[in-house]
């Protein structure tokens, strides 16, 4: 069993799950006497709440209380954000509704079906006020504020300098530029939100059970709106969970609510989302424009960027954001070496639902722009857009290679994957098919992407959205802290518990490998426990399974706790067979001297010993077995000059896709999906290709299929499945996966995060190669989802001729 | 509201419960007889997480009431397998890593092993067509595909054996 990690291990997660007896949050069972929730959401856009009048609600039999904006108010702070400001966020509309869904009042009933009769019964006035969906027009002067006490619709505003930018642009010999436009997305794992709260009077405490996807930041957040001190909220987490992508960090406003309406109303509420409620209300990606101007020389080479982007953080800018616009700060530049930069950010309030973490958080946004230009600047010099990526890529002795903005690029061989994808893809062979095809009337285009995956954020970035002046104030922030327990009872059998609160990643198995490969033991023996508590774990403010930080964070502080582990049992055995440490190791479940194995000892009778008969342990060693390790990377927090280091590893991807239009139908049919990945050193290879594909076909419904679409009066027409459209098994392209493998310095096990690069890398790819196809139409593509019906309206409106037919 | 007796076999076991006449098949399923392995997703018969077989034919729950199927069968993800022993398409979701979060994964299972009754020999292409009406927001499918392609191979195998 020596090697185990980087084994393609089937998972010990799979068994319960593949026969009803995963435990979800909604499989949990509840306290005795617990009631049901049902919100009453708002259905405009933007209007004050003039009246609530829910009398026929109260007398429906069944229903326990109902609770309004007014009831709470009292009871909470508004949400801290990291801006400075002074937008009042609460989980429920006070006196005006600002998107639709917003929560206007909520039932409390015996069961749902009740819960959800009495919404009906629920009279409110409301008062409709002019709406502002789009970024831009929400600049603008004279457009609807939706926080009269801000001022403006801009919750964040930061400019950053990096290199020398002015003197790039006049060497350039042109200037290359557009305006791009990402669509408002979301995850929609298949199960929703759940929560059951408790509220505990006598001791002013909160007991919550929530498929939650931190604890993060996010519990001193919670605990400060609720007014208790931290450790008053106790948050459970159940060890499944159905699906995340982020999304399930965006539950907190909906934790506080159900806490404090099981507060007001005196027993405890549990709220299961549905799917409306889901797609409506729960959060997305924010939708992004970016002006970008790149200072090209005629080789190729770009010398500086200049890019103003606006993020449209919804309704009320709300934790973690603005962290959308500068997770992938110390990444602006990609995969390239330009080493001048000017940014200049926005994060911008309209009347839609406020946004959060969704796989690949901000990397699609930060992409799209990106590798666009580049296959723009290829078109205009024309040459070959491989030879301008090529041109720009960071080379292997660069590494590791700071970035304009203050990333350091642990490690990577960017031109040898990008290669190895060229010859993957048959990228030549397909050139000269191409051109072959034209001359038949059909559309053939190939697209590009190249692109760096950070992982394991550094919780200083999120910082950056204050001005140095402004961070003084505060307490600096860094570090990516992680932790685990491993712990060996009495029979000498294994617990590790883990607190990055898995949602489908197989980390009860990667744990489970790492632990056996250090001790000895079969993984399969191993019990892992990925419920989090936040009274009884051991967590830390970076803790959850954001940023994939799993790989890079979390499996680095089980190799840590298993070593401590293995200290302390080697150090018992060497006193129990009077034998020197050194001349001991681990295997298959003995303690065994490697110049003489007839002297050996098993783990279970050392273990017996540490917790039977302390009296046998080394002079001053503390009993049992029970050990904690924090882990966290070098991170240091932003600097004077806001330089950056937002991540701890830095994965890279390169994707090549070829694809086929319907000149007839605007349909456009991926023929391959190429991707090329370096995620340093794979932990398990089975779930590494199972983490691309998912993060892939995510990107694929971004660039393709989803979007979260709002008329221009702040109405979401999108708010089912039967519209809100994620690819299915038929829409899936022929994919191949390659991989290199350059470790990360920075991690024990050499690992880097991965499973989000895809989700930012497909969007872009996918457009470039639908743009390569329809490059006899002169069109540019700078906006998505990119729909049979957009394509046929471009050939159509094209000036130019096409191909000949 | 009103109320009915229903009797009804789930996995071999008869249940006889009182049901509200709205109440969905689903809701009954996990709320009244405790069998949480059906998942709900959408309630509105687009996700397919909550699909059973109804008298031997995949069936969505959350689109039949409780009392529709006063009388009737019901197998449930919980019944697939039989004394811990896995079926075959469930020992080739794990080999294939057909699962991840394992939240769809039984609609997919109850769904697959009814169409693989009725159509031993699939195409890929059959295949994908069956499974789109489930989504699965965690593996891209390719692990689903593979694993339902390994079932239809290790049949076609077994039965050639015997005929030989
Ligand atoms: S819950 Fe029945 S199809 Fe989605
Ligand atoms: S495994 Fe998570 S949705 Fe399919």
């Amino acid at each position: 069993m020596s090697k185990v990690i980087g084994k393609r291990v089937t998972r010990v997660e799979d068994k319960r799950l593949l026969t009803g007896q995963g435990k979800y949050i909604d499989d949990i069972g509840t306290p005795p006497n617990t009631a049901h929730a049902a919100i009453l959401r708002s259905p405009y856009p933007h209007a004050k709440i003039i009246s609530i009048d829910y009398s026929e609600a109260l007398k429906i039999p069944g229903v326990k209380g109902v609770v309004t904006g007014k009831d709470v108010q009292p009871l909470l702070n508004p949400f801290s954000v990291g801006v400075s400001a002074p937008v009042k966020y609460y989980p429920i509309a006070i006196d005006k509704v600002r998107y639709v869904g917003e929560p206007v009042a909520v039932v409390v009933a015996k069961n749902r079906y009740i819960a959800e009769d009495a919404l009906e019964k629920i009279k409110v006035k409301y008062e409709t006020l002019e709406p502002i969906v789009d970024i831009e027009r929400a600049l603008e002067e004279g457009a609807p504020i939706l926080h009269e006490n801000v001022g403006s619709n801009i919750a964040n505003h930061r400019t950053f300098h990096y290199g020398d930018v002015d003197k790039a642009f006049q060497q350039a010999d042109r200037i290359v530029k557009h305006r791009f436009h990402f669509p408002k997305y979301s995850a929609t794992p298949v199960e929703t939100y759940g929560i059951i709260a408790q509220y505990e009077e006598s001791t002013d405490s909160y007991t919550i059970h929530a498929n939650f996807h931190g604890p993060f930041v996010l519990h001193s957040i919670m605990a400060g709106a609720l007014k208790v001190p931290s450790n008053r909220l106790r948050i459970i987490i159940p060890k499944d969970i159905g699906g995340s992508y982020g999304i399930k960090a965006g539950i907190f406003p909906y934790i506080v609510l159900c806490s404090v309406v099981s507060r007001l109303v005196g027993c405890p509420v549990k709220w299961i989302e549905d799917r409306q409620e889901h797609l409506a209300a729960s959060s997305s990606c924010t939708d992004r424009v970016t002006y970008i101007e790149a200072a090209v020389r005629n080789d190729g080479k770009v010398l500086g960027l200049k890019m103003k982007i606006m993020d449209n953080v919804g309704a009320y800018i709300r934790a973690p954001e603005p962290a959308c616009l500068y997770r992938n700060h110390a990444n602006t530049t990609g995969a390239y070496d330009i080493p001048n930069l000017m940014l200049d950010a926005y994060a911008v309030m309209t009347n839609k639902l406020p946004t959060g973490l969704i796989r690949g958080y901000g990397g699609q946004e930060t992409y799209f722009p990106l590798e666009r230009i580049m296959q723009m600047i290829a078109d205009e010099l024309e040459m070959d857009p491989a030879d301008v990526i090529r041109r720009n890529l960071i080379k292997k002795e660069q590494f590791p290679y700071k970035t304009a903005s203050g990333g350091v690029y642990d490690s990577g061989d960017y031109e040898k994957a990008f290669d190895l994808l060229l010859k993957t893809g048959k990228y030549e062979e397909f050139r000269k098919k191409q051109i072959e095809a034209r001359k038949k009337g059909k559309l053939l285009g190939v697209g590009l992407a190249v692109i760096v995956e950070p992982s394991g954020s550094n919780m200083g970035y999120i910082t950056i959205a204050l001005t140095p002046e402004e961070r003084k104030a505060g307490l600096p922030k860094s570090g990516c802290t992680e932790a685990a327990t491993i712990s060996i009872d009495p029979m000498g059998n294994v617990n590790v518990r883990i607190s990055t609160t898995p949602t489908g990643q197989g980390h009860e198995t990667v744990a489970s490998q790492i632990v056996s490969e250090i001790l000895g033991i079969p993984h399969d023996k191993i019990n892992v426990v990925a419920e989090l508590d936040t009274a009884t774990s051991a967590w830390s403010i970076a803790s959850g399974s954001y940023s994939s930080r799993f790989a890079s964070m979390g499996s680095s502080a089980v190799y840590y706790a298993a070593q401590k582990v293995k200290r302390k049992l080697i150090k018992i055995a060497a006193h129990l067979l009077q034998i020197d440490e050194d001349s001991l190791t681990i295997e298959n479940g003995q303690i065994i001297s490697k110049t003489d194995p007839s002297k050996s000892i098993s783990i279970k009778r050392v273990a017996g010993s540490a917790h039977w008969n302390p009296l046998s342990l080394p002079e001053g060693m503390e009993p049992g077995i029970y050990e904690t390790a924090y882990y966290t990377a070098q991170a240091e927090p932003p600097d004077d000059n806001d330089l950056i280091n937002s991540s701890i590893t830095y994965g890279f991807v390169a994707d090549l896709v070829t694809v086929e239009i319907d000149p007839e139908t605007g349909e456009i049919h991926i023929l391959d999906y190429y991707t090329v990945h370096d995620a340093g050193k794979l932990l398990n290879p089975l779930i590494v290709d199972g983490q691309i594909l998912g993060g892939l076909v995510h990107g694929l419904g971004g660039a393709m299929y989803e979007e979260l679409v709002y008329d221009d009066k702040g109405q979401l027409l999108t708010g089912s499945f039967m519209d809100y459209l994620c690819p299915t098994a038929t829409e899936i392209p022929r994919v191949t996966i390659k991989h290199i493998e350059t470790p990360s310095p920075l991690t024990p096990l050499g690992a880097k995060g991965l499973g989000e690069g895809n989700t930012m890398s497909a969007p872009v790819v996918i457009a470039n190669a639908v743009n390569d196809a329809l490059k006899p139409y002169g069109v540019i593509i700078d906006s998505l989802p990119i729909t049979p019906n957009k394509v046929w309206s471009m050939i159509n409106q094209s000036t130019k001729q096409g191909v000949s037919s | 509201m009103s109320v009915h007796k229903i009797e009804v076999t789930i996995n071999g076991k008869k249940y006889q419960e009182q049901v509200e006449s709205r109440m969905l098949l689903s809701d009954f399923l996990r709320e009244t007889c405790g069998l949480t392995g059906t998942h709900v997703g959408c309630e509105h018969g687009v996700c397919g997480a909550c699909t059973i077989h109804l008298n031997g034919s995949a069936v969505r729950s959350c689109l039949i009431f409780a009392v529709q199927v006063d009388g009737q069968e019901i197998t449930t993800v919980e019944g697939l397998a039989k004394d811990g022993e896995l079926t075959p398409l469930q020992r080739n979701f794990i080999e294939c890593h057909g699962l991840q979060c394992g939240f769809c994964t039984p609609g997919i299972l109850m769904s697959t092993t009814d169409y693989l009754q009725k159509n031993p020999q699939p195409t890929l292409q059959e295949i994908k067509e069956m499974l789109s009406g489930h989504l699965c927001r965690c593996t891209g499918y390719e692990g689903i595909i593979k694993a339902i392609q390994k079932t239809v191979d290790e049949n076609n195998h077994h039965y050639e054996a015997e005929r030989r």
